[in-house]
């Protein structure tokens, strides 16, 4: 599929502080690309270059072949849906949809039409003479969209779209966010720091952290595959464990050898020192004569319904979470952690340069939620 | 977030620059001029003003006159203001909501106006000492409405109004549950006020004090008309004007203003700490109003309520009861004799009455419509850079008129648009109409300024983003979103500034000429000529534009 918004190498600073570097990014027509990081990982900033409400220090965006950097928002031409909607109090519905349609000497007529197609597309048919004070928060949403969309901008950009409305109301919206969107077939950014609402929404999720792009993959990819430490730990949930790489492609935690793990992609010389990134889906309790099983004490069982998780304060000093039935352990029982069978996904990242590099970052550890 | 609204004003540097440039004009080079010529300069340097000032007996006792008339109307005001701001806002009984909004009204009558209306109650021949005069059969009037007790009655019954808001504002946003907690936690109610409630109003007091005391040290019209040999600050000025030791004057504004910039820079002080140390994040309910249950109590309110009703709205019935009253009908009796409308179709039928009318309505207008385009560009250019040098000024730019009192900028003014000085920014404009409406605009650029700043503030920057993502550009922007959005801020900055500039007593009668005399000069000189009714009238017409004006405001802030 062709790139239709190019991203290349986006820098911006406020003062001293760098809020991004070197962003790089392609998205396909008519793909929905998610922006996913952590508060103060740059993804709002990242949504404002596009949008051109802020102008990078270095760097270039490209829209189907054209420089827009320079340009000011409303020469844009993109659609864009604002955290509060921002929706004008002073004008109704109809005032609302109709704003971006100023500038294309419309008939009256057509304008109308226009308007009742995007009120429509919204599933808010003949809302046009409400006040925006006077309709719900999960309705302001809506329009908003129906406003974005009205004078068919060439990107759609969606700030934290759904942060405003509150849990029972945001899954049903988020569904008939997608089913709009996908409707139009518009090519979409969408800037949000909840990850079930990127995997649901982006065909594509791209990480940032600390102003710097850690992956941009499928959302599978993105879990199965964690490019960075950071990525494997913001997304899902993960724990990590220390380890040296064996001869036969094992990997030595403690004294318990692990063995037909991914291979890690960063070489496998035997005795490079190596972080396992392992989701709590991955690890089991073992029995008791396991020789390659870790020993531990259950610190917290947090039962959720469908599952049960297990913290586990293993004895060479790290705690993992493991994933288990409700009745497999107590509280203060002592356990033995193993990998589970046919145990992917795990990660394995090397202790050295490379991928510390990028995650060595000066915010301090990563946010894990 | 103080990056946010980085691109979308982007206005070319030069336009802040030039409006920064030419409010500096307006505002503050006048008054360094008239700092410069006090010191003799730049020709002549000299300290001899200075020394005049300092040798003079009469100079420090305006200045120390100046400074305890203010402590003393604060410490009246507050007197009365704070306790009924709690009766209104803590206890309930018949007619409070009524009673509550006219304890309010004592703000909208323009200061002129509420002096020669205690003159025409409380004065000599005024209703209320002819009435003691007769009842007790005086040979004399019981009193004379003059000296410091008259400007502090005066200042009393206009500026408690300050006090009574804030404080009211202030306890209708605590909340009921410190109370309650003071009081689970056993503090009797003498001592949860003085614990809790009262300390929690200390920034609505210490503003409230701080305006009384600013006020209060520019007013110009009760010192004016009941000082007499009682001079404070300002009047001295304009006495050393009229002498003609214009370098004294200068020397007398300069003291003025630094006193009064002082208490500005300590205002703001006590602004920032109010703001900083606000509340605990999150706010609660107001606690209930106390009803009050004896019948007595409540009877004893209700005929309170209305007797203080009745006092206050005094001044409006009298000034409209006399603009009734024929030229010189009314001598001895303690009712006028003779009530007709003689005096208002004067108004209309003879050019000369009408003409301070007309005069003060152009000006006004006039001066009004520049102090909004000026103030709402230099608040557009202020609430739209970051927070730097340029946005900084341009705060103080339009914030000092209204702290620096109208005496001093008359001054001033007279002193920088005296000379032809073309290259260096100075016409003579002194004795032409053009005087008085430049000296309305910049006294009214604060009330403007500051309103649009406020309102440009209070709008959500995403909405201006929303409106450019939609394709609209900056004038569309600020025609369909920004201008609307503001519309009851500007509204109620232009209602004030209009009734300030019509009713302007202070400024005009230091820059006044007779073509262009405004309705205060004129109701100072129909007071001299004894016609009581012609005055009353105009008294009338600013009461009612003012109140009218007040109302607008009201509604533009209840939004």
């Amino acid at each position: 599929m062709p790139s239709f918004l190019i991203l290349e190498g986006l820098d911006k600073s406020f003062g001293s502080q760098a809020v991004l570097r070197n962003l790089s990014l392609e998205v396909n027509a008519g793909e929905v690309l998610a922006l996913l990081g952590p508060s103060g990982s740059g993804k709002t900033t990242a949504l404002r270059l596009i949008a051109g409400f802020e102008v990078p220090d270095r760097g270039k965006i490209l829209v189907g072949g054209e420089d827009v950097t320079a340009l000011p928002p409303e020469k844009r031409h993109f659609g864009m849906v604002f955290q509060h909607y921002a929706l004008f109090p002073h004008l109704n519905v109809r005032e609302n949809v109709a704003f971006g349609l100023a500038g294309r000497k419309l008939s009256r007529e057509e304008t109308a039409r226009k308007v009742a197609d995007a009120l429509a597309l919204v599933e808010l048919p003949g809302f046009e003479a409400r006040r925006v004070g006077e309709i719900s928060g999960g309705q302001q949403q809506r329009i908003a969209l129906a406003r974005a969309l009205a004078p068919e901008p060439r990107v759609l950009l969606l700030d934290e779209p759904l942060s405003n409305l509150d849990p029972t109301l945001r899954e049903r919206t988020r569904r008939e966010l997608l089913r709009a969107v996908r409707r139009v077939g518009i090519t979409t950014v969408l800037v949000t720091h909840e990850q079930e609402e990127a995997f649901h929404l982006g065909n594509r999720v791209a990480v940032l952290h600390g102003g710097v792009l850690h992956q941009v993959a499928a959302p599978e990819e993105l879990y199965e595959r964690p490019a960075t430490r950071f990525v494997a730990s913001f997304v899902g949930r993960a724990s990590g464990l220390p380890g040296i790489l064996t001869a036969d492609g094992g990997v030595k935690i403690g004294d318990a050898i692990w063995k037909g793990l991914p291979a890690p992609d960063v070489g496998t010389a035997p005795g490079t020192p190596v972080e396992l990134v392992v989701r709590p889906e991955s690890l089991a309790f073992s029995s008791e004569g396991d020789p390659n099983a870790l020993a531990g004490r259950v610190v917290e069982r947090r039962y959720a319904g469908s599952m049960t998780f297990y913290a586990v304060d293993l004895a060479i000093g790290r705690e993992v979470e493991v994933l288990a039935p409700a009745n497999a352990a107590a509280e203060g029982d002592t356990v033995r952690v193993a990998p589970a069978p046919g145990g992917l996904p795990v990660r394995i990242f090397r202790t050295v340069p490379e991928v510390l590099q990028l995650e060595d970052n000066p915010a301090g550890p990563p946010h894990v939620p | 977030m103080n990056t946010r609204q980085a691109r979308l004003a982007g206005p070319a540097p030069y336009a802040a620059a030039l409006v920064c440039l030419l409010l500096a004009w307006l505002v503050c080079y006048p008054l360094l001029m008239t700092l410069l010529e006090a010191l003799g300069g730049p020709r002549a340097w000299t300290l001899g003003h200075l020394g005049d000032f300092i040798h003079r007996q009469d100079e420090w006792m305006a200045l120390w006159r100046s400074l305890w008339i203010s402590l003393a109307s604060v410490v009246l005001a507050g007197a009365i203001g704070v306790p009924l701001a709690f009766l209104f806002e803590r206890t309930e009984f018949p007619g409070r909501r009524f009673l509550g909004a006219v304890a309010a009204l004592p703000v909208a009558l323009p200061p002129l106006v509420g002096v020669i209306a205690f003159l025409f109650l409380y004065g000599e021949s005024g209703f209320v000492s002819r009435a003691v005069q007769g009842l007790l059969h005086l040979q004399d009037p019981p009193w004379h409405l003059a000296g410091p007790g008259a400007v502090l009655l005066v200042h009393a019954y206009s500026m408690y109004v300050y006090f009574y808001l804030f404080v009211r504002a202030g306890l209708a946003r605590q909340d009921a549950a410190l109370l309650e907690a003071a009081a689970s936690l056993g503090a009797s109610r003498l001592r949860t006020l003085f614990t809790v409630t009262l300390p929690l109003l200390r920034p609505a007091l210490g503003a409230a004090a701080l305006l009384t005391f600013m006020t209060s040290l520019a007013s110009f019209s009760a010192p004016y008309l009941f000082g007499g040999g009682f001079r404070v600050m300002t009047t001295q000025i304009v006495a050393s004007k009229l002498n003609g030791e214009l370098g004294l004057a200068q020397v007398e504004t300069v003291m003025l203003a630094v006193l009064a910039i002082l208490a500005l820079a300590a205002m703001r002080r006590v602004e920032g700490s109010a703001s900083a140390g606000g509340a605990t994040g999150v706010r609660g309910i107001a606690p209930a109003r106390r009803r009050l249950a004896s019948p007595l109590a409540r009877g004893t309110a209700f005929v309170l309520g209305w007797v203080m009703a009745a006092i206050l709205l005094l001044p409006h019935a009298v000034l409209a009861l006399i603009s009734f009253v024929p030229p010189f009908t009314w001598t001895t009796e303690t009712i006028p004799p003779v009530l007709d409308g003689r005096n208002w179709t004067a108004l209309v039928t003879k050019p000369e009455h009408l003409r301070p009318v007309v005069n003060s309505l152009w000006m006004a207008v006039a001066a009004t419509v520049l102090a909004v385009v000026l103030g709402l560009a230099a608040a557009r250019l202020a609430a739209v850079r970051r927070r730097g040098f340029l946005a900084g000024a341009l705060e103080w730019l339009i914030a000092l008129p209204w702290a620096v009192p109208g005496t001093v900028f008359a001054l001033a003014l007279a002193t920088a648009f005296g000379v032809s000085q073309p290259w260096l920014g100075r016409f003579v404009l002194i004795g032409t109409p053009w005087i008085l409406p430049l000296a309305y605009l910049v006294r009214n650029l604060p009330l403007t300024g500051r309103g649009a700043l406020a309102g440009l503030r209070g709008i959500d920057p995403a909405l201006e983003e929303a409106a450019a993502s939609l394709g609209a550009d900056r004038w569309r922007r600020l025609g369909r979103i920004v201008l609307p959005l503001l519309r009851p801020a500007l509204a109620a900055g232009a209602g004030l500034a209009f009734i300030t500039a019509l009713g302007d007593f202070v400024t005009s009668v230091v820059l006044y000429t007779y073509d262009t005399r405004p309705i205060s000069i004129e109701i100072l000189s129909s007071l001299r000529l004894q016609d009581l009714g012609m005055a009353a009238v105009y008294g009338v017409l600013l009461m009612t534009a003012s109140t009218a004006a007040f109302l607008l405001w009201g509604r533009g802030e209840a939004r």
